[in-house]
């Protein structure tokens, strides 16, 4: 991809290289610099912020971090009671992971898609991707490692045999065995994938977006990118939102014994 | 685009971060949160029973007010009462004393009726006397008459 995006020109050039990583390795082995170094600092910021809040708790009167921190705590206890109904200590601080950390890696589409690459570039990086949502590695990661939540509280719940048949059985009886099992493989299977491929079409589709507006003459881009950004706004909070929701509903399923 | 070993990486510090809320942020921003949503109802409590004991002193307050008002017109009428049966009371000693003050006059009247009665019948025979001396002076002579006079004189002694 690096070679390609040297050999291309002008608008598609352009596009290209804004969207290939800053990526070392070859081959499995390589690594994304760049996802990896934004959502670890994204989620620094968030430990950091969340650590200093939880530090200054009190029940009394709170600060002005401590609301905010309490805010979005609430906001998301409320989601989880809602949608969750057993007793679990992971799937709350969990659910609030899930929401800030994907937030604020969408948060960095709303950057001009220059500025970073292009502070980047002064310093000799020749690529970089800010947005981590847009790269397929961090979505998955995310809706992987939910995954293996989800097989593991299936598995804990249930027991071994209860998830087996489960999956043997449901939904149409033990006389339609192997369809059932097929059937419960891919429902469980586009969980994590759905999940990874939602968020990372809407934000790679915003970014583009933001790019396409960025190859317009001046004085039409703040006409599109205002707009747009407005909406995506928007979009990043859902898709935090969604991914969110949609890890307590699915981790509330594998709670949920039949 | 490719997927490749970034995915590990994203995973462990996706696993780092949920440890780390789970571990350090949570429990203590949610238990201030109980915490204060307990102080809250608690204050909610105290101030509702307040209400409640506020509306329990008004009700005892109106109720003292009643009885001390009841207590008070029954001091009124019963001070109204009295004094009638002072006032009856007085009027009555006062038509005794009066009738008993008239009963004396009366008596008094009568004494002093008598008294002059008394008086003037003195009186009178001492006027008769006089009377009948003015006439008799002027008939009698004292020598004719010595006889007469010794017989009183003997009657006298």
């Amino acid at each position: 991809m690096a070679t390609e995006a040297h050999a291309a020109e002008g608008a598609t050039g352009y596009i290209i290289h804004h969207l290939t990583s800053l990526r070392v390795g070859e081959g499995f082995w390589s690594l994304h610099l760049d996802t990896l170094f934004f959502s670890a600092l994204l989620g620094g910021l968030f430990i950091w912020f969340f650590k200093n809040a939880a530090e200054k708790a009190t029940a009394g009167v709170p600060g002005l971090m401590q609301n905010f921190a309490e805010m979005i705590i609430e906001f998301v206890d409320q989601q989880v009671k809602d949608s969750f109904h057993g007793h679990s200590k992971l799937i709350a601080p969990l659910a609030l992971t899930i929401f800030c950390w994907v937030f604020l890696w969408n948060f960095m589409d709303m950057f001009p898609v220059d500025i970073l690459p292009g502070i980047a570039g002064l310093m000799g990086i020749e690529y970089l991707r800010v947005v981590p949502s847009t790269d397929l590695n961090a979505t998955f990661a995310m809706s992987i490692s939910v995954f293996c939540l989800i097989i593991f509280y299936s598995i804990k719940i249930k027991g071994p045999i209860g998830f087996a048949k489960e999956l043997m059985f449901q939904p149409f009886g033990p006389w339609l065995t192997p369809f059932n099992l097929l059937l419960k493989v891919v429902e469980e299977i586009a969980k994590p994938i759905s999940l990874a491929l939602r968020l990372f079409g809407n934000l790679y589709a915003g970014e583009l977006i933001f790019i396409l507006i960025a190859l317009l003459p001046w004085y039409i881009q703040p006409l599109l990118s205002f707009p747009w950004a407005v909406f995506h706004i928007l979009i990043i909070t859902l898709q935090a939102f969604i991914f969110m929701v949609l890890t307590i509903v699915y981790l509330s399923m594998a709670h949920e014994d039949h | 685009m490719s997927i490749n070993a970034t995915l590990i990486g994203q995973m462990i510090t996706f696993a780092l971060l949920v440890w780390f809320t789970m571990k350090y942020i949570w429990p203590p921003l949610f238990d201030s949160l109980e915490e204060r949503k307990k102080k809250i109802a608690d204050g909610l409590a105290a101030a509702e029973k307040g209400q409640e004991s506020i509306v329990l002193a008004e009700k005892k307050a109106k109720q003292v007010l009643k009885e001390a008002k009841e207590q008070s017109s029954e001091i009124v009428s019963l001070a109204q009462k009295r004094a009638n049966e002072i006032v009856e009371e007085s009027k009555h000693t006062a038509k005794q004393e009066g009738e008993r003050l008239i009963i004396s006059a009366k008596a008094q009247v009568e004494q002093e009726i008598q008294q002059a009665k008394e008086g003037l019948r003195k009186e009178i025979s001492t006027l008769a006397i006089a009377a009948a001396q003015q006439i008799l002076g002027a008939e009698i002579d004292k020598a004719k008459h010595q006889d007469i006079l010794n017989k009183v004189s003997n009657q006298l002694g």
